[in-house]
């Protein structure tokens, strides 16, 4: 990976992060009515709404509104919550850190399922094994989170069973166990979607490298067929899995929204969903820009990996 | 293209793929024909009902027949989904025959424009663009046609460019033709072709989406029938009548795995080489 590579792909991802913010800004500039009218209510007389205008500094070009905005938001200030009053941050960043843990471990789910999966599939090609991954994987991308939602809690979470609660959220840090029954559904509805596609893109990977000369060759070799696949086929089958994973974060970040918001589960996704509905303009400004830098930020981090990792095969 | 149609028959993604979207686009052109029942009759003598001889799906809390529901809903839900994707394309393919066309700095702008678009996930952006223009089922297809377009874009130049090598562009260039005419006249309609299969999977994703926006109270209101919604209202009473939620979730799922094999078919009868 050389310098004028890395310099290069910082630059993009500043101008990406940049753009995000315009676009998003500028979105919520569009929406009926401003925020002096939003805080103050239909009935507000017009120099109450002048007096906030002027204290806001509405009235002012909104190039130079969106400086502000964006000054305030590198130094880590989202402005205040036009619904509770509260500084965005304060609402934002614990919200981020709960969906964290919920992304982490969906990802660890999928990884620990789908790439076992995808290599089976590979290996039992045309078999029962594999036509039932297959089909079992275009059931799973194609159904929207929020079906898979409640297909689980109509079957884990019904008043008969009652095996997993159906909404709310406990920190690890109070009740370890009872915190991971809280999140095994979440975690679960939102990580189908990813494993149903990995898996699949794990497979074709997987026949193509399982039909190259060198694992052709590692098998003449007299090598056991165990040791082929695993050190010789899989590292290569799952390079391409790493810009794969990191576009799925874009899917994994939409079904966060969904999944949160109906599992009551107080993340970011909810926090944004409350927001759009109470026209909440600081708090969907700073929530749709938390999850688009995220993404972002995944997608370089994912190119400087692969970047690093592709050095095709070097026996060190 | 007869020899395109029979290959991708030949193939079992193709052929089931091919199956449940003819009988899906039947259903949803057809579907208010079709239906047995007013889908907004109030029947209070039945409500909750399982499925039956009377109400082939059951009933809702209301009493509406769920059945006639989801036969209006399929043009409200599929129909409006596939219009969203042709919205996502058409932009798409103008922009990405256009940046192709143009060339240079314009063409390295609008792609690093592209790239910034597209590292907002789809459904935030779809949900930035309802909240802007409200809720609404149109608003919703416009916001996924917007949310579409940088990708297409993106996929149009890429084969753009290679068309723009072609004789015939060459000549349209010499015949001195405006930049406006090339693009639209010359380049676009050969640029098509290969964008319908994309289209034809991120039609399913479109119909995710769709429900989701709805699912979510920023698409189609009450009382339509738009599967998502149909979905988000039976959430109350999943316990005490579960059809409710189980046919418009089933219909999604078959529906988007429907147009997910076509578009699989029709990608390897494109391309024969495995």
């Amino acid at each position: 990976m050389s310098l004028s590579y890395l310099v290069k792909r910082i630059g993009f991802i500043l101008f990406t992060l940049l753009a995000v913010s315009v676009i998003v800004f500028g979105i919520t500039q569009v929406l009926p009515g401003d925020a002096a009218q939003m805080m103050l209510g239909e009935n507000a007389t017009d120099d109450a709404l002048a007096a906030v205008r002027d204290r806001l500094g509405l009235d002012r070009p909104i190039w130079l509104q969106y400086w502000d905005w964006l000054s305030a938001t590198l130094g880590g200030d989202f402005g205040t919550s036009l619904r509770t009053g509260l500084p965005v941050s304060e609402m934002m960043l614990p919200a981020l850190q709960r969906s964290l843990l919920l992304a982490l471990l969906a990802i660890l789910l999928m990884l620990v399922l789908a790439v076992p999966m995808g290599i089976i599939a590979a290996l039992r090609r045309g078999k029962p094994t594999d036509v039932v991954i297959g089909l079992g994987s275009y059931v799973g991308v194609s159904m929207p989170e929020f079906v898979t939602a409640t297909v689980v809690l109509l079957l884990l979470a019904n008043p008969v069973l009652g095996l997993f609660p159906a909404t709310g959220y406990v920190p690890l840090t109070e009740d370890f166990w009872e915190g991971l029954h809280h999140l095994a559904l979440p975690v679960l509805t939102v990580s189908v979607i990813l494993i149903a596609h990995v898996s699949r893109m794990v497979r074709s990977e997987m026949i193509d490298v399982l039909h190259t000369d060198y694992v052709r060759a590692a098998r003449m070799k007299g090598l056991t067929r165990r040791r082929v696949i695993l050190r010789h086929a899989l590292p290569n089958a799952l390079l391409p899995a790493i810009t794969i994973v990191a576009l799925d974060v874009g899917y994994l970040l939409g079904g966060i929204i969904v999944v949160e918001e109906i599992f009551a589960f107080p993340g970011i996704g909810r926090q944004l969903i409350v927001a759009i509905q109470n026209r909440d303009l600081p708090a969907i400004q700073a929530g749709a820009l938390i999850m688009a830098a995220t993404y972002a930020i995944v997608n370089f981090l994912a190119d400087l990996a692969y970047a690093a990792l592709d050095r095709r095969i070097q026996y060190a | 293209m007869p020899e395109t149609i029979r290959r991708l028959l030949h193939t079992p993604q193709g052929a089931i793929g091919s199956v449940i979207v003819v009988i899906v686009l039947l259903a949803a052109i057809f579907g208010p024909w079709l239906a047995p029942d007013n889908p907004e009759t109030f029947n209070y003598g039945n409500r909750f009902e399982g499925p039956s001889g009377q109400f082939l799906f059951g009933t809702d809390q209301f009493g509406r027949d769920l059945f006639s529901r989801i036969l209006h809903g399929a043009q409200s839900t599929v129909l409006m989904a596939i219009f969203a994707t042709v919205i996502g394309t058409g932009i798409g393919a103008v922009i990405g025959t256009g940046s192709a066309y143009l060339g240079g700095r314009f063409d390295e702008l609008v792609m690093r424009l592209v790239d910034a678009v597209m590292a907002i996930p789809n459904l935030l952006f779809a949900l930035l663009i309802v909240t802007a223009l409200g809720a609404s089922g149109v608003n919703a297809l416009v916001a996924i046609g917007i949310a579409f377009a940088p990708g297409m874009a993106r996929i149009a130049r890429s084969v753009a460019l290679t068309v723009r090598e072609q004789d015939y562009v060459k000549a349209a260039i010499a015949r001195g033709e405006s930049a406006g005419y090339i693009i639209l006249r010359e380049m676009l309609p050969n640029v098509i072709a290969p964008i319908v299969v994309e289209m034809t999977i991120r039609v399913a994703f479109a119909i995710m989406l769709l429900a989701t926006l709805s699912f979510l109270g920023l698409g189609a209101q009450p009382p339509s029938s738009e599967w998502g919604l149909m979905v988000s209202e039976a959430r109350s009473y999943m316990f005490r009548n579960a059809w409710m939620m189980i046919w418009p979730g089933v219909c999604i799922a078959v529906v988007a795995i429907g147009f997910n094999l076509l578009g699989d078919g029709l990608r390897d009868a494109l391309n024969p080489k495995t």
